[in-house]
């Protein structure tokens, strides 16, 4: 017996057990082998539980690349590889007045990729606002947002904002003169709102000025409060895509 | 058809007696006596049941109930005949009269599914849209994994309370409105009208354009709108990042170099 032929019945032995048959679902392509057929393409959309968030067939308008341009899309990949990337930052970074600005150096310098995963982490977050705010005027432009689909576009613009915020509230966390006045220069501009102004800079600041209270807020708003947020939001977003009819459109 | 436990026959039996305006043990006497007898034809009835239909009941209005379940007791060779006799009671028990379905609901045609009166032209997700979005979420990788190792992220000197760097400018996606705030007075103009406003018109957008087509021409105002916002802000944000320098004074970066330290790694500064 060659390597091979065991090597082969091994996969097969595998592949016919009840693990295997227990972990894919009774349609998958993994379990049946997948031949191009109509039903087999249904198969491969209903059975992976990511490839769910989008129906078994589309517009054909809209798989055009040059109707969406992918801005959607690209905005929600670039979400997640923030939180890849950001998971893996969090466990170099305590956000102290005396540690933070230390950690990110050491960050740089000595810890195996992590400058890469750093300047992923920063590039990708000014990529995901540009993408997002370029998704909305994609969507301004072709009038998707008109019946039924007008709360979805409420919906996003409530993104929009969030996005915004996860930003800018990351820009503090590094504790470098760029950070710091570059967060007292924004929240200053909160305190000219008229009436609640004062509050609002002091609600955001946790303090009248920025201060080391100030970073331990703004990271528990940056890595968990907002993300939380954020993600019912995108959670109802995709829903509603589906539910109001699919893709916009054609012109 | 099996025997009715006795809580469900009572229940019935309450019902009747309610739409009937008689006693509940009427209602119940009635239901007892006709259930088993169009029902199980073959099956002898037990001897109780034929005489109870034949009380109180339903006396003089109704003769043909009794009778009926007599006719299909003896002739049960003829049930077409025995349903066509007994049209009110036959939904109690009767395998002939018994409906087998019932109406639940009636959809209009503006459900909340949206149905649409022609199929419309549609392509399989896998492959036709899989494999762009995965091709673009390649490019995207790569596009950032390149712009990673080329350039740096900004990191200055320690944070530092007592030294105000000069110009202090906020992140790119608020230099417009910082930009705004240098010309206008900061309670009103600067940050109130385009953070609280803008942001409510933003998402008012749908409800304040009430035309109902998707076409550009027919919709020339609102991309005009929407276009100019796009500019302004676009041109407030390049002023703000490559137009201002120390004071927030006007500059001209190809003469005092690009006060933006986001860009530190991006274009060689002269102007540090």
């Amino acid at each position: 017996m060659t390597l091979r032929e065991r090597v082969k019945e091994a996969g097969d032995k595998l592949h016919g057990s009840q693990l295997v048959d227990s972990i894919l679902r009774p349609g998958s392509p993994f379990k049946q082998g997948y031949s191009d057929s109509p039903r087999n393409r249904s198969y491969v959309i209903m059975n992976n539980v990511l490839y769910h968030l989008h129906p078994v067939k589309v517009k054909r308008h809209g798989v055009r690349l040059s109707y969406t341009l992918c801005l959607g899309g690209i905005s929600f990949f670039l979400f997640i590889l923030l939180t890849i990337t950001g998971i893996f930052l969090m466990f170099y970074y305590a956000p102290t007045a005396e540690n933070a600005y230390q950690d990110i150096q050491e960050l740089s310098t000595s810890v195996a990729f992590g400058s890469l995963v750093r300047n992923m982490h920063r590039w990708g977050a000014h990529l995901m606002v540009l993408s997002v705010f370029l998704h909305m005027s994609r969507v301004f432009y072709h009038g998707a947002y008109k019946a039924p689909r007008e709360f979805n576009w409420v919906v996003g613009v409530i993104l929009l904002l969030l996005t915004l915020l996860l930003s800018f509230t990351g820009y503090l966390l590094p504790w470098d003169q760029l950070a710091l006045w570059a967060v007292t220069v924004g929240t200053n501009m909160a305190s000219f709102v008229p009436v609640f102004g004062g509050q609002v800079q002091f609600l955001l600041l946790g303090a009248v000025a920025v201060s080391a209270d100030t970073l331990l807020r703004w990271y528990v708003l940056h890595v968990l409060f907002l993300p939380f947020v954020i993600v019912i939001f995108m959670a109802v977003h995709f829903w509603r895509v589906r539910k109001d009819g699919g893709i916009s459109g054609p012109l | 058809m099996a025997e009715l436990p006795e809580h469900l026959l009572r229940r019935s039996a309450e019902a009747k007696a309610k739409a009937l305006g008689i006693s509940v043990d009427e209602a119940m006497a009635i239901l007892k006596g006709d259930a088993p007898e169009p029902s199980e034809p073959a099956a002898a009835p037990e001897p109780a049941a034929p005489e109870e239909p034949a009380t109180p009941a339903e006396p003089a209005t109704e003769p043909e109930p009794t009778a009926a379940p007599v006719a299909t007791a003896t002739a049960v060779a003829d049930p077409t005949k025995a349903t066509r006799v007994v049209p009110q009671e036959a939904p109690v028990a009767g395998p002939e009269g018994a409906r087998t379905q019932r109406l639940l609901t009636v959809v209009r045609a503006k459900a909340i599914q949206q149905t649409k009166p022609e199929p419309q032209d549609k392509v399989n997700t896998w492959p036709h849209l899989m494999l762009i979005e995965f091709a673009a979420l390649l490019a995207v990788s790569a596009i950032l994994v390149i712009m990673s190792v080329a350039l740096q992220a900004p990191l200055l000197e320690a944070a530092n309370f007592n030294a105000t760097p000069n110009p202090s400018k906020a992140p790119w996606y608020f230099l417009g409105l910082q930009e705004l705030l240098s010309y206008f007075d900061p309670g009103v103009a600067g940050v109130s009208v385009p953070l609280i406003v803008g942001f409510a018109a933003l998402m008012g957008v749908p409800y304040i354009d009430k035309n109902p087509s998707n076409k550009p021409s027919d919709r020339k105002f609102a991309v005009m709108l929407f276009t100019f916002f796009i500019a302004g802000s676009a041109t407030l944000t390049i002023i703000g990042v490559l137009f201002r320098g120390p004071g927030f004074n006007f500059t001209y970066p190809w003469r005092d170099g690009i006060f933006f330290d986001d860009l530190k790694d991006w274009i060689p500064l002269e102007g540090h």
